[in-house]
């Protein structure tokens, strides 16, 4: 079975962003980028499943920009087999790169796909629902663990009210909770070795998928700044001020 | 237990300035000669230019030599500096600003650049790259390897995913011996390997202790209208004067309407009062420097302690199987407050010397004593000798008559003679009940901020669960001696917030080392007076996350 792992390049989680002066976007000059880490979860995921002997090849992808090349690297260096670079300087929104996958999906006559739930710079939850849809497999979100067994995923999803486990039919998609897994780190070694692993490179046109946005951002803006609190002297008081701001 | 090994001809420790250049002179000429090697540089921060933090302005002379070309490949130096200004704060209101001929030249800045330092080794490491360096972010060395004959044969990256009593986590991942024919050391001001190397060679045997300033620096954004790309502002005097501190302060105008402010406080001052942090928030209060923030926001903020002892503190460079470059030995250049040239020049010459022995067919581990001369003839050893005073006379004779004396010594006569400063920077302290306690202002949130919401921008993350790298070697010494007499002045010098004393709740105190804030400025590795804090690498990729400082 082959398995591909989507993995998309965000802003690293500790750079504490910062929205641009002209309000268009987050500045994203020299800040440092990473893979998403339910993205990592995911190649994590997979890689254990080529370790047990379930699947016999993992394939990462990547859609936009040269640099995301580095995320692809990252994800070779974990032990992905090889990459695919889908070339893209436009904006991605999750519609365009789930149609995206979804041609990549049919041609690598993939049995497992494995994504993030989210990213963490869009938060859009979208992209591996949008996928199972197009490619018309059914989806697993939010797993905390997954079971390959007889030709079906054992998916245990973390829902609301707790723990629901389902059954997939391969080929599937299943999206990565945080629980999913501890992802390893790389070794010098691996990321040596990764330099040298395939990268194949298409474009999104060479896929025939229109990417252009559907949704236009009209201003991005900082959240309102906490107002400072107040101390107040005793329980009375405090009584006292909740009334005033309405909360008793 | 046997380590996991891998062996190169060159294995290069810290991506900055120094470590860059080497990497890129030796592929240079080895791609000139057609013949292979094979260069590794370990890098503790995230990626290259995550821990880089400097003014900056370059003088770009050694950028000249290692790719005459920079400006087509696209080196990050795009704001010329356009009018130099100089000043004496007087106090919290008043400044002289000081004409040009009555300042050093040294202190002068035409041709050169204001840069991003963190950009610049960023850029450097693509060149580095692309002539077949290998470059491994997020790999800290940890310990040096020596060889059974006491040759330096390597260094040891640190293990990843321990927990906070030293034990494995289900990720963890064995670090690695990386062997090398010569180690260069390029860790920057204090590298906490260089110290162990100048410790076991003696390589400071005969010459001045090290001196070290603490820089804390800020980014801003300011209003397009107060703006102007070029300009550069220095100066001296208050807020440091009121505790007969020394310093100075530099206030740079970038482009994209930002700006730069920072104050560099000599870690020689002797009042365990000083916070060099809070120094540097009612600094910016003065209208000299207000004027330019207000209506501003701060984007970043870093520290970062530089050593400035020039050329009467630089140790020996060489030894046994490995080099020590850059601030890790100590080669800024005080007079011009300018490191990032100096530390380059001192690759390149590294370089030069390393690279016939590495095409020689010999197995390394030599010491390339060789270097001392090659350096003698560069221009590098020639304006260090030409600033060796500077620092001294600042020390010993003050801001204003040792600065007079600079004036004299820059712009017109050599001194025939040389002024040592032999004190270290940790003696120097005074007990805290002889010195005038200091009242610093509560931070206003619009121009100054207090530490926390300052690290929070410095985008410094570690690893939660993992050992503390700030070791204590007698765990008593903060409560028993260092807050008895001295306040404990950790609490103050740390810019980072790292060290606290608390009370326990019974009455009695503890001392709490945050080291999950630390900005790895190495600070407290030279300013505790006991010498009882060692500076050590945290699981790699931990620290901060400078962009554009």
């Amino acid at each position: 079975m082959k398995v591909l792992v989507a993995v998309k390049r965000v802003v690293d989680a500790s750079v504490q962003v910062r929205v641009k002066a002209d309000k268009t976007a987050v500045d994203l000059a020299n800040v440092k980028m990473s893979m998403n880490p339910f993205c990592e979860i995911a190649v994590e995921e997979a890689i254990r499943l080529k370790e047990s002997g379930i699947a016999e090849e993992v394939i990462v992808v990547s859609a936009g920009e040269d640099a995301c090349q580095e995320q692809l690297r990252a994800g070779l260096a974990l032990g992905a087999d090889r990459a695919i670079h889908i070339q893209s300087d436009a904006e991605l929104q999750p519609l365009a790169v789930a149609k995206l996958l979804h041609k990549v999906v049919d041609q690598e006559n993939i049995g497992l796909v494995i994504l993030g739930k989210q990213s963490i710079d869009g938060d859009n939850n979208q992209t591996g629902q949008m996928l199972a849809a197009l490619a018309g497999m059914p989806q697993g979100t939010f797993a905390s663990n997954v079971v390959i067994e007889n030709g079906e995923a054992v998916v245990t999803r973390e829902v609301d009210g707790g723990l629901q486990q389902i059954g997939l039919k391969l080929p599937a998609v299943v999206t990565t909770d945080l629980r999913l897994n501890e992802p390893r780190y790389a070794s010098l070694p691996n990321i040596m070795k990764a330099k040298r692993k395939p990268v194949a490179q298409i474009t999104a046109e060479e896929l025939g998928v229109d990417v252009a946005p559907r949704l236009s951002t009209l201003e991005v803006n900082d959240p309102p700044a906490r107002a400072s609190g107040k101390r107040v002297g005793s329980v009375v008081e405090l009584i006292d001020a909740l009334k005033v701001e309405g909360v008793l | 237990m046997q380590r996991e090994q891998m062996e190169f001809d060159v294995v290069i420790v810290g991506a900055g300035p120094a470590g860059l250049s080497t990497a890129c002179r030796l592929m240079q000429q080895a791609n000139e000669a057609g013949k292979e090697l094979s260069i590794c540089v370990v890098e503790k921060g995230a990626e290259v230019g995550a821990h880089i933090l400097s003014g900056a302005i370059i003088e770009p002379r050694a950028l000249n030599e290692l790719f005459p070309n920079w400006e087509e490949l696209g080196a990050p130096l795009s704001v010329p500096v356009t009018e130099d200004q100089i000043y004496f704060l007087r106090d919290s209101e008043k400044s002289i600003k000081v004409s040009n001929i009555m300042t050093p030249k040294s202190m002068h800045n035409h041709g050169n650049y204001i840069a991003s330092v963190g950009n610049l080794c960023r850029w450097l490491a693509e060149q580095a790259e692309n002539l077949g360096v290998e470059i491994f972010p997020g790999f800290a060395a940890d310990r040096i390897v020596y060889g059974e004959d006491g040759r330096v044969a390597g260094i040891s990256t640190g293990d990843m995913g321990l927990d906070s009593e030293g034990k494995p986590k289900a990720n963890y991942m064995a670090g690695m011996d990386l062997l090398a024919k010569y180690t260069i050391f390029s860790e920057g001001c204090r590298g906490h390997l260089g110290k162990e190397l100048i410790a076991k060679f003696d390589l400071d045997d005969g010459v001045d202790p090290q001196h070290y300033g603490l820089g804390i620096k800020e980014l801003w954004e300011i209003p397009n209208e107060l703006h102007q790309p070029g300009l550069v502002l220095h100066g001296t005097g208050w807020p440091l004067s009121d505790s007969a501190s020394t310093g100075g302060f530099f206030l740079y105008h970038t482009d994209n309407n930002q700006i730069v402010v920072g104050l560099i406080t000599d870690l020689n001052y002797s009042n365990p009062h000083v916070s060099p942090y809070d120094e540097f928030q009612r600094m910016k209060h003065h209208p000299l420097i207000s004027k330019y923030l207000s209506g501003g926001k701060r984007i970043s903020y870093g520290a970062r302690a530089i050593a400035k002892g020039g050329l009467n503190s630089l140790p020996k460079m060489t030894m046994p199987g490995a080099l020590l470059l850059g601030c890790d030995a100590g080669t800024l250049n005080f007079s011009k407050i300018k490191g990032t040239h100096t530390a380059m020049k001192s690759g390149i010459l590294a370089a030069d010397v390393l690279f016939p022995e590495l095409i020689s067919q010999g197995n390394g581990g030599l010491d390339l004593v060789q270097y001392k001369e090659v350096f003698k003839q560069s221009w590098l050893h020639d304006e260090l000798f030409k600033s060796r005073n500077f620092g001294a006379a600042l020390h010993k004779y003050g801001t204003l008559v040792g600065g007079a004396l600079n004036v004299i010594e820059q712009n017109i006569v050599s001194f025939p003679f040389t002024l040592h400063d032999t004190a270290p920077d940790y003696a120097c302290l005074k007990p805290a009940d002889e010195c005038k306690s200091i009242n610093y202002p509560k931070p206003d949130g619009l121009l100054s901020f207090d530490k926390p919401s300052s690290v929070f921008l410095s985008n410094t993350y570690h690893e939660e669960d993992q050992p503390c790298h700030l070791k204590l070697k007698d765990g008593d010494v903060p409560l028993s001696n260092n807050l008895p007499v001295f306040n404990e002045p950790a609490q103050r010098y740390c810019p980072a917030g790292v060290y606290e004393v608390l009370d326990d709740g019974n009455g009695a105190k503890r001392f709490q080392i945050n080291s999950q804030n630390c900005v790895h400025c190495k600070t407290c590795d030279i300013k505790d007076p006991a010498q009882n804090i060692t500076w050590t690498v945290p699981e790699g990729a931990g620290g901060p996350s400078y962009p554009n400082m």
